[in-house]
């Protein structure tokens, strides 16, 4: 799709997911936007993917590790037609699947449930193994917080993924230079984040997490024939694409009132 | 055991394409032959427990069937919260394997001790448990393990153990293997406990004390249909086990009992809630904590 589909469809996810927060008073909106545009990408123009048949074994995998995010998920999942928008509605809802971090087996498109951070990688490093075991061709791509490299097992993975050559892999990370209460380079010594990646083996790209044209043309070269596995240091904002959320750290917590919805939604050109 | 764990993962492997091996960078040599036949499906994790129990289950969801191995309490406690969140809230077929377990390693300390293990898998919903008793139980156990879809834990002893059984038994899981027929007392032993079971009763026929020995190699789930036949029928039931007197087979039974109101007199019998601090074998900490042959009939005995 060209970048203006794909902008427009990345206004509507953030307009939807900003509703969601909204109605039910979930958190985690500042952690969901800015990862908008790399979802968008990702389902749109990278993955191997067939909303008709999400179980495909050839299917390529996506792993939301910070499944704080999952909003994100479930919007762009609906509107990239695993099912219907409509069942948005349900989010947050008693008794209902969409749950504020993700449940297993719970929708169409969601292959891992997440929420405890530095699990997915780990879990996308087995994923990228077997494809390895059964000589399929298939990818995973996995999308981690930058408070995620706090983890250990994080850079457990890190170490396995670059031992075993799984060129197969992919991690982005949301460098969004938030964690949940405070900045992420400064709690941790997290700088240089890429030089890190790259020390452990990883082939290391740095990006703008908000450009898709730059991140499609990055993702959809996977393998890319360095034998190594992808490592993409996403510089994003949290909260992107609404002025008043935009790098404040508030809004990792903060629900949006009824006006502040309203001129979230006339911002992004959605009303 | 261990031993008998590689033998028989290395022919299951060869009949299931979908075993995949995970190491925590033990096992030097056990597996040699596991890796010459099948290179591809054998992976040292390094020691890095937490990754290779979230890499099994990528694996698993992949359609694998991977088997975890380290000591006991790194491949438990250690990664709890993997097993957790990424096996058993997934519900998937993982078979972890602790090695070491109880005091089998009394001589290492208490970070390679695991009084624990039965108790944290044991909350875990879906989390079934298998305690083989000697090496023929271990390959009867793993098999039964690879056929059931779903997150398992096998606790496994050292090696050189007493071996009870004379063949490798016919294991269901959930139903406890009744190895030797009595009237008046039922020893219910789980995991490494049993050759001590059965000396246990041979000395109580000694005295005219007509006692029963069943290998209770499931923990979880229960067979309660044994349990209640015991307690309908014998003077004394006891559990027995090299694992904490909280938590482990026989808190499991005192739980089933108090749910369900059947009554009886029951004894407990296992490791007091306390850390091994001494340097020691395995046989010495078991006199230490009265879970040797004395220790059990006298308890035993003071009951009748």
């Amino acid at each position: 799709m060209n970048i203006e589909g794909l902008s427009l469809i990345a206004k509507k996810v953030r307009g939807k997911i900003i509703e969601m927060s909204h109605k039910t008073g979930a958190a985690h909106l500042g952690s969901a936007l800015s990862c908008v545009d790399i979802l968008v990408a990702l389902y749109w123009d990278v993955l191997n993917i067939d909303p008709q048949n999400p179980k495909n074994p050839e299917r390529d995998r996506f792993i939301l590790s910070k499944g704080h995010a999952v909003s994100a998920l479930y919007a762009t999942l609906a509107f990239r037609g695993f099912y219907p928008v409509e069942d948005l509605e349900l989010y947050a809802k008693d008794g209902g699947l969409l749950a504020e971090h993700p449940l297993p087996e719970s929708i169409p498109g969601l292959e891992v449930a997440t929420g405890s951070l530095g699990h997915g990688l780990s879990i996308g490093a087995g994923m990228a193994l077997a494809s390895k075991i059964k000589k399929e061709n298939y990818r995973v791509y996995v999308l981690i917080s930058d408070g995620e490299c706090n983890e250990g097992t994080t850079w457990e993975a890190a170490l396995f993924a670059s031992a075993r050559r799984l060129d197969n892999l992919v991690v982005i990370i949301d460098y969004n230079k938030w964690q949940a209460t405070g900045r992420s380079k400064e709690i941790m010594a997290l700088e240089p984040l890429d030089r890190k990646w790259d020390s452990f083996g990883w082939n290391t790209h740095i990006g703008d997490g908000h450009n898709m044209d730059e991140m499609t043309h990055i993702l959809k070269n996977i393998p890319d024939g360095s034998g190594r596995p992808v490592a993409i240091v996403a510089h994003t904002i949290k909260g992107k694409g609404v002025s008043f959320m935009e790098d404040d750290n508030n809004w990792h917590y903060r629900i949006p009132s009824r006006d502040e919805v309203i001129m979230a939604l006339k911002e992004l050109g959605l009303i | 055991m261990r031993n008998a764990f590689s033998e028989e993962l290395t022919v299951l492997a060869g009949k299931d394409k979908r075993i995949v091996l995970l190491s925590g960078d033990i096992g030097n040599r056990l597996f040699d032959r596991y890796k010459e036949l099948y290179p591809d499906r054998f992976y040292n994790c390094g020691v890095a427990e937490g990754n290779m129990v979230s890499l099994a289950a990528g694996l698993a969801l992949c359609g694998m069937r991977p088997v975890t191995y380290t000591i006991t309490p790194f491949n438990t406690a250690r990664c709890y919260e993997q097993i957790r969140v990424d096996v058993a809230f997934h519900r998937l077929p993982v078979i972890i394997v602790g090695v070491g377990s109880g005091l089998s390693y009394a001589e290492l300390g208490p970070t390679h001790h695991s009084f624990d293990d039965i108790a944290l898998m044991r909350v875990l919903p879906d989390m079934a448990i298998l305690c083989p008793s000697d090496s023929l139980e271990v390959k009867a156990a793993l098999r039964a393990a690879l056929n059931y879809n779903g997150p398992l834990y096998i606790r496994l002893g050292k090696k050189g153990e007493p071996v009870i059984h004379r063949e490798v038994p016919d294991l269901v899981i959930g139903k406890a293997i009744i190895i030797k027929p009595g009237m008046e007392v039922s020893i219910l032993s789980t995991g490494n406990m049993l050759p001590v079971a059965m000396d246990v009763a041979e000395d109580l026929e000694k005295r005219s004390i007509s006692t029963e020995v069943v290998s209770f190699h499931t923990v979880k789930p229960l067979d309660v249909d044994l349990l209640k036949h015991c307690f309908s029928n014998r003077r004394i039931v006891v559990s027995l086990e090299e694992h904490s007197i909280h938590g482990g087979l026989g808190s499991a039974i005192a739980e089933w009992m108090a749910m369900t109101q059947n009554k009886g007199a029951f004894l407990s019998i296992g490791i007091a809630d306390s850390f091994f601090k001494k340097a020691g074998k395995q046989g010495f900490a078991r006199s230490y904590y009265g879970i040797d042959k004395e220790g059990i009939i006298k308890r035993i005995l003071n009951l009748i």
